[in-house]
């Protein structure tokens, strides 16, 4: 629902990065979605090409990288992924296993035409 | 072609924003909530009785955010503590800037606590930061028990997890448990409250928890 406003954010990200650059074409911008993100990529990609469309940044391509669920066990120090919401560490069976990744709603890079 | 790397976050200048507040809040001493669940929750009615029950000389103050209406702010302003309304008029959550505009006019200095309800949404409201000290999510006894599963971002992401409506149990096929279990799966560290507010009942644990962590709060300034 509010993946039109995270859009508009990496559009706004892009355009900085282009006067940075000098005014650089960004031709590609890559970003990473954690899965705890609550963003809907699909939905995310809609709105993005909705926003270029007809625009200086028609054309302009979004590539997602989904991030998993990583956990890390205290305990064993194993890092594993997590499926099922199922916190227990495979290896030792220790339950309070600590989240590593997968809250990344972050601007990965820009692909710029030079 | 070459690819420059950037590595920001997306929601960059919200970020920054919330920053700010959190630091504004840590120089006062002031602890910020920030309250979220679906629709028809009971936010606003767990806020009634929170501020039903706060002394006078409490220094409470609410910000209340819907897409349409003053309804909210009306039914919290009758207990004599600073209110205010956001309307977003359309948007689904509420984000830093918004907080930050809300507060003008307001003298932090003399708030030690400081609630906001978000707009009634289990996911949104989950990406953006506020600059509060802790989020609060409510599940309500006339949901489904697998709600964390389905919204996972915002139940991993809140620190109390409140179950409403606990005088309902009786006539609802909703378990208390299994609830409270799916949570725990999200988010093994969460605490867990449950509070009637037409009851009263489980709601000195929840006035004990926010007291505790204002005063933790204010003594860390």
């Amino acid at each position: 629902m509010h993946e039109l406003g995270i859009a508009s954010s990496i559009l706004e990200c892009v355009e900085k990065e282009s006067r940075r650059h000098g005014g650089v074409r960004v031709t590609k911008v890559g970003v990473k979605i954690g899965e705890l993100a609550g963003v809907d990529v699909d939905a995310l990609q809609f709105g993005f090409e909705c926003l270029v469309k007809e625009t200086v940044w028609d054309g302009l391509v979004l590539e997602v990288e989904s991030i998993p669920r990583m956990q890390r066990c205290p305990k064993c120090a194993h890092e594993f992924r997590m499926t099922e919401f199922d916190p227990q560490c495979p290896q030792c069976g220790e339950f309070a296993t600590l989240c590593i990744s997968g809250e990344e709603l972050d601007i990965a890079y820009v692909e710029v035409n030079e | 072609m070459s690819r420059v790397e950037v590595e920001k976050k997306v929601l960059n200048e919200n970020q920054i924003l919330a920053e700010q507040l959190r630091e504004r809040y840590r120089r006062q001493g002031l602890l910020c909530v920030n309250l979220i669940s679906a629709p028809g929750s009971g936010k606003t009615l767990l806020l009634e009785k929170t501020l039903e029950r706060m002394g006078k000389s409490a220094r409470v103050a609410v910000l209340t955010g819907d897409l349409q209406t003053e309804n909210d702010a009306q039914r919290l302003a009758k207990f004599g503590f600073p209110v205010k309304q956001i309307v977003t008029g359309g948007t689904c959550h509420l984000d830093a800037r918004m907080v930050e505009k809300h507060l003008a006019g307001w003298k932090l200095e003399e708030v030690d606590l400081l609630i906001v309800e978000n707009v009634g949404n289990l996911v949104c409201p989950s990406s953006y930061d506020l600059g509060e000290d802790a989020k609060i999510v409510l599940l309500s006894t006339t949901e489904g028990e697998d709600k964390p599963l389905k919204y996972p971002s915002i139940f991993f992401k809140s620190e109390l997890m409140v179950l409403t409506k606990i005088d309902l149990l009786p006539y609802v096929p909703f378990k208390a448990e299994v609830a409270k279990e799916n949570a725990r799966r999200v988010h093994p560290r969460m605490e867990i409250l449950e509070v009637s507010s037409t009851t009263g009942e489980g709601l000195d644990a929840w006035m004990t928890w926010l007291e505790t962590r204002r005063m933790a709060k204010s003594s860390a300034k």
